[in-house]
Order: C-alpha cells, then structure tokens, then sequence
C-alpha cells in the first residue's frame, strides 16, 4: 500500500520546467530519501504535496484519495528555510500551527505538553522565539511539524543548523515516528543520512525522476561485481577467473587488490582460484557502491549505465 | 474556529499584547484634550490679557471718525505725514492711519502703517471700518440725513436652515460641517496609511521570517492575507474606539475644569479662528451665537454620520490595505517596498489635498464630486462632502464603486501575494507583478 502515488505530473514556471513526467510510489511507513541536485525539482514537487502550488497536470493521491484540502492535518512539513514568528512565546506559535493543522484547542495543548517534555523542553513554553538558542528554535520548528501526528512527514534537509548530538536526537525521532506508523520523505543532499536511514529513494535530475525504488536493491543493481581482496606476500597472478583492475601496496607488507569478475564466475569461484594459487588472504570483501557514488555516476550525465530494474 | 478566524486572532492577539499598543492607546488620548486645553487656555488668557492699542490717525480729508472700543484707541494727529511718521516710529502705538486729499469716489493712497506686518484679522478690521465709513460718506452726500443713515445700519447674524426633500428644516452652520468634514476625512487618510503600512510590516516579517512556508502549507495564501488584513483592522478599531471614547470623557473633563462660560468660549474661538485663516469659520464664529451652535452640534444625524463614515473607513481600509499587503508580498524588505509603496500612498495624498483645496471651499464642485466618487479619493473626500450633504444617488453610487473598488484590489494583491511570499531574492518590478496577477498556480 503506498500513502503517496504521484502521476505525470508536470509543473513548469514561465517556460521553466520544473517537473517533467514526474511519477513516485512512496510506500507505508517507510522512509523515503528524494534526492537530486539544487534546481532538480524537488521543492517544487513538495510544495505540490503540500498544496502550495498546485501542479499544471497530473495527479497525487494520498492513501488513494485524490489531494485535496482535508490532507493538510495529515501531513507534518519542514521547509528547508526554517522560521518562526520571533517575537510569539513557544507555546503560543505551537497552539497557533497545531490549530491552524486542524487540531483543536484542547488536543493541541496536550499533545505541545508532551512533547516538550519529550525535549526536555517544558520551561521554553513562555518563551520568546527571539530567546531561544539556534538549536533549541530548530527543535520547536521539529516539534511544529509532528506535533499532529501526519502520516506523512516531509523533512526537507532536517538536519541543517542542529549540533551532532541534536543532529542524533532528531534521528531517532524520525525513526521513533516511522516505528509509529508514519512515513517520512527526506529530502537532503547529505548522503551519509541517506545512506544510513533511507528505506526507498528516487533520485531526480533536471525535472525528470531518474531512479527510483528500495534502496538495498538499487545499490545491488550498481554493483560491478568487484571485490576488494587484501593479502600478504607477494601480487597475484593473473587467471581466467578475474580480471585485476588495481593494485595497491598498504605497507607492513600487505597488498591490496582490486578483482573484477566476469559474468559467470561466482565469489566462491573466485575464493577457491585463490586459495589454488595459495594467495595469503587476510580480507576480502564485495565492493557495494554508496548512494553518494551512485548519485555522482547518473547525475553527471552517463544515463545509459542505468540498471533496468 | 475557521482557518481565517486563526488567523485574524493571531494577528489581533499578537499587536494587541504589545506594550507599545497598550502606550499609544493610552497616551494619545491624552495628548489630544492635553493640546486642545492648553490652546484654549492660552487663547482665553490673551485675550483677557489683551492691552488696548493705540492706533494714530492721520486724516487730511477730514471725512473719517473712528471710535475707540476694545481692542484698538484711536488718537487723531494734526500734522503733517512726516512728523506723524516720526511720532508713530517713536511711540509704542500698533500702527498710523494716513487718509490724504481723495475723492470719495476713488480713494486713493490711503495708507497703514505698521511696525510690523499687521495681522490678517487686523488689516482686515481696519478696511471694513474704512470701507463702511467711505460708504456712509457717499450716502450723506447723496442726501440721506444723518438719522436716515443710522436706521439703515442693522446688524444681522445669518443663519442657515437645510430644507431637506420632505420639507424638514434644519439649522446648519458651514463651520460645524467643515470641522465635521475636516475631522472624518482625516481620521480616515490616517488610519488607512497607519494601519496598512502595519499589513505590509507583518507580511514582510513572515516573508523574511520563512515562516510563511510553513503557514501556508496549512491554510491558503488568500485566507492568510485576509486574515492578516482582517486581524489589523481590529486593532485598529479597538484602538480608534477607545481613542474615542478617552477623548470624549477626558474632553469633557477638560472644558468642565476650565469651566468655561459662552463668552469666554466665544472669545477663545475669535482668537482662535485666526490661526486657521478661513474667514468662513471665522464669520460663523463671529455670527453665532455659541448656543446655536451647541443646538446645531446635538443636531446633527450622528446614526447616519458614523454609518457612512463606518462605510468608507471599513472599505477605504480594505482597499489600501490589501493594496500594501500585496507589495509587502512582492518585496523581501521594507527599503525595497518603498518604490512600490510611493503608488499607493499617491491617490491617498491627492484625495487628501484634494479635500482640503475643492471639497471642502466648494462641496459639489465638478473635481469634488469625481474625488467622492472615484474609489481610490473617495473614503476621503466623500467623508468630507457628506458633511455638507451629498445627494443620494452620489452617495450610493460611491458606495457601490467603493465596493467594486476594494473586491478589484483584494482580488489583485491576492494574485500576487500567493507567488510574492514564496518568492526571495527575486528583483520584482511591475511587469513582474503584472505576470503574477496573470499567472495561475
């Protein structure tokens, strides 16, 4: 089941295309990293979601509905330019966005005591915006954003401005809350987070979505079938079974070799081509591409090493 | 509550809780009666204060006889001009009369001389004097003895009665309406460009704040200017009706402290009149009687005053306002608004001025009934004209352009607003405001 299905859609401000063709399938509770360059389109797809703007043609539905007005209470946005009004108490501009979200007076104030006690925050609340620190703003900004509890969640870059240990905080928030149920699109460009807590990623490029689907998968679909092999004594000789793409000296009379292999041999094969050669192994390891290595491969531009999937 | 109703309660609340609200709401009240006390008690104390002058008359004809009163003691000289110069020069007396040899029927060369520029209210004191002494002059000659003469001269104080369509008549008085016309069209010039300089503040603030991106991923860009629009109304309001109401209570404390019995009053107001220069107001005050004038005051039509007033301050508010809250929109901060803002306040300052030079002389002159009925003039100088009485159809004809005014504008700066606010960085000029009005998201 998808909470979020996007369909051709299309967007383009005065001759510039912002999305061309654009179709998502962002599944349940899941965390999804939407990634692309600056300018690719992505904040333009958000605030579509977000109703915005709204987009020339094609469609979104949530949970299977077409988009409409009551799905703002079901979602939790966290723009990318952060703010708040300065000179609102915490807990007035925290009543103001829950009830402006549809939640009502009453819930709203409860659901602020819990979480500002989640925060360990609870004595901000006559506190002026203006006061707090930088970080403490970004966490009643977080707080603002899943304070109603949205199924869906959209974070664009959520970990700009916070410390490490703030930076940690608000992870495992994140991934408390898709624990809970909801479902979290994260968009960033760092893709160390990415790397670490994405479940499904689509990647656009100038306006168009160039890759999508479960992260594990796609990372499995770039591989080149190269393994990193690190051994003692002397350098290995060639064979049928591996092609040797590099080799590298690491000192205290280790070596490190780079092995490709072509199709039809296996990394059992492989292993057993080595220990005949009586090749002193002391690691060996299959070499993954990261998201980041992926993301500079297509965006650079060579599209026709895209894996079809 | 409605998204909007936030919305408004948010801007309402958050202007309201300021200190420096609380303080302007308080203390202008009190500047008012404050300013107006002082000026009627500097007024009263000069004018008992006033020392009779002395005014030298030089009067070679022989045909001119002034007698002495309050204000000025005539002392006749029988030399000639040059000596009398020397004497005035040297004397503390306020100015020389000098008649020389004229025909009556061209006086010429007759001459005041004063040490220093002689006040309007003065000059003009002396050439009615003369005047009417030359006209009684030629009268005698033309054979009307002396008692005739004086049985022709009467003394009249003209009042004016508006005949309405029903036949009802009513006392009115040029003055009262033009304080009336003055006071309305001020109100409503000032509070349109205070508060809807507040609207666009408040939309530049959430603009450069970033916090509109949040705000309007849960309510619609309109809904949020309509209730930024709305929120700064109230205050407004509430802060205009408390300032009505201080004023009148600490007013009426004022004058009962002063206690000030019609005569006094009356030679406040003559002193006073002077400063503001019209000889309209300064006829009526000379003329009436303060009583008619307090009757004229409780008579006039208050209900419908304040209603049509209500109107235009309301729409005029509407219009302005979202006029500004669309350049607030456009710009990411006040310096860069004030191109834009220099358009808007433009219209304002002419129906201002134009108030004050066409309306208010001439209240159903040509310029004054297209000021009344253009959208843009009209809270301004309609206010002033319905002082004085507008007809009907004029009035509801202003009315309905008022509203098709203030719909036309609300819809405009909401075409804008909605792409302005999420636009940064962008150097906006008016084709590119012209786009966005075309534009549709």
């Amino acid at each position: 089941m998808h909470i979020l299905t996007a369909k051709n859609l299309n967007k383009t401000f005065h001759e510039n295309v912002a999305l061309h063709n654009v179709e998502l399938e962002i599944p349940k509770q899941s965390i999804f990293g939407l990634l692309g360059p600056n300018g690719a389109g992505k904040s333009t797809f958000i605030r579509i979601v977000n109703q915005i703007i709204n987009a020339d043609s094609g469609q979104i539905q949530i949970n299977g509905e077409d988009l409409a007005p009551k799905h703002i209470g079901t979602i939790g946005y966290l723009p990318e330019e952060r703010g708040l009004y300065k000179k609102m108490k915490v807990g007035d501009q925290l009543l103001y966005l829950a009830q402006l979200k549809g939640l009502s007076k009453k819930e709203a104030v409860q659901k602020i005591k819990a979480w500002l006690e989640r925060f360990e925050a609870s004595d901000w609340l006559g506190k002026k915006i203006e006061d707090l620190s930088k970080g403490m703003q970004q966490k009643v900004q977080f707080i603002s954003t899943v304070m109603h509890e949205p199924e869906l969640i959209i974070l664009d870059e959520p970990f700009s401005g916070f410390d490490p240990i703030n930076a940690n905080l608000i992870k495992d928030e994140i991934l408390r809350l898709r624990e809970k149920g909801s479902t979290i699109i994260f968009s960033t460009h760092r893709m160390e987070s990415v790397e670490e807590m994405c479940d499904y990623i689509a990647l656009i490029n100038k306006s168009e979505k160039i890759l999508d689907g479960e992260k594990a998968k796609i990372k499995n679909d770039f591989k080149s079938n190269q393994y990193t092999l690190v051994h003692r004594g002397n350098g290995i000789s060639t064979s049928d079974a591996y092609n040797l793409e590099n080799k590298k000296e690491l000192g205290e009379g280790l070596i490190q070799s780079t092995l490709k292999l072509p199709e039809g041999i296996s990394s059992n094969q492989l292993l057993q081509e080595l220990i005949n050669q009586k090749v002193d192994i002391v690691s060996f390891q299959e070499e993954i591409p990261s998201i980041n290595d992926i993301f500079i491969q297509l965006v650079k531009g060579d599209k026709q090493n895209i894996p079809t999937s | 509550m409605s998204k909007i109703g936030l919305v408004i309660k948010r801007e309402f609340d958050s202007r309201v809780k300021k200190k420096s609200f609380l303080l302007a709401t308080i203390l202008v009240p009190l500047l008012f009666p404050a300013i107006i006390g002082g000026m009627l008690y500097f007024a009263i104390e000069e004018s008992k204060n006033a020392e009779q002058q002395k005014v030298y008359v030089l009067d070679e004809s022989g045909t001119f006889n002034f007698e002495s009163d309050k204000k000025y003691a005539f002392e006749e000289l029988n030399i000639n001009l040059e000596e009398a110069k020397t004497i005035f020069t040297e004397s503390e007396a306020y100015a020389l009369l000098y008649f020389p040899q004229f025909e009556l029927d061209n006086p010429d060369g007759i001459t005041m001389y004063a040490k220093k520029n002689p006040s309007l209210q003065a000059s003009s004191y002396f050439k009615n004097q003369i005047e009417s002494q030359i006209r009684d002059q030629k009268l005698k000659e033309s054979g009307i003895n002396e008692a005739e003469l004086e049985s022709l001269k009467t003394n009249i104080s003209l009042s004016t009665i508006n005949v309405s369509d029903t036949g009802e008549e009513k006392a009115s008085s040029a003055g009262v309406a033009y304080g009336i016309a003055y006071a309305f069209s001020f109100l409503v010039y000032m509070f349109v460009l205070i508060y809807g300089t507040q609207i666009m503040q408040g939309v530049i603030e959430e603009k450069s704040s970033k916090i509109v991106e949040i705000i309007v991923s849960s309510v619609k860009p309109f809904q949020l200017m309509i209730g930024k629009v709305i929120g700064v109304a109230s205050v407004g309001l509430l802060q205009f009706t408390i300032w009505v109401v201080l004023i009148f209570v600490l007013s009426s404390a004022v004058f009962s402290m002063f206690d000030l019995n019609p005569a006094d009053m009356q030679t406040a107001q003559q002193s006073m009149s002077g400063m503001n220069g019209s000889s309209e107001t300064q006829e009526m005050m000379e003329n009436s009687k303060v009583g008619e004038i307090l009757n004229i005051v409780y008579d006039i039509p208050y209900a419908y005053y304040i209603s049509v007033f209500a109107f235009f301050f309301i729409s005029g508010y509407l219009l302005y306002g979202a006029l500004f809250a669309a350049v607030g929109s456009a710009v990411d901060n006040i310096s860069d608004a004030q191109q834009f803002t220099m358009p808007i306040t433009m219209p304002m300052i002419i129906g201002f001025l134009g108030t004050f030079m066409f309306v208010m002389p001439e209240p159903d002159g040509n310029v004054s009934f297209w000021l009344s009925i253009i959208p843009f003039t009209a809270p301004v100088a309609m206010m002033a004209r319905v002082a004085f009485g507008v007809p009907a159809w004029e009035l509801a004809l202003s009315m309905g352009l008022m509203v098709v005014g203030f719909l036309g504008t609300i819809w405009m700066a909401g075409r804008i607003y909605r792409i302005g606010i999420l636009m940064h960085g962008t150097k906006v000029n008016y084709k590119t405001l012209l786009k966005w009005v075309k534009t549709n998201s």
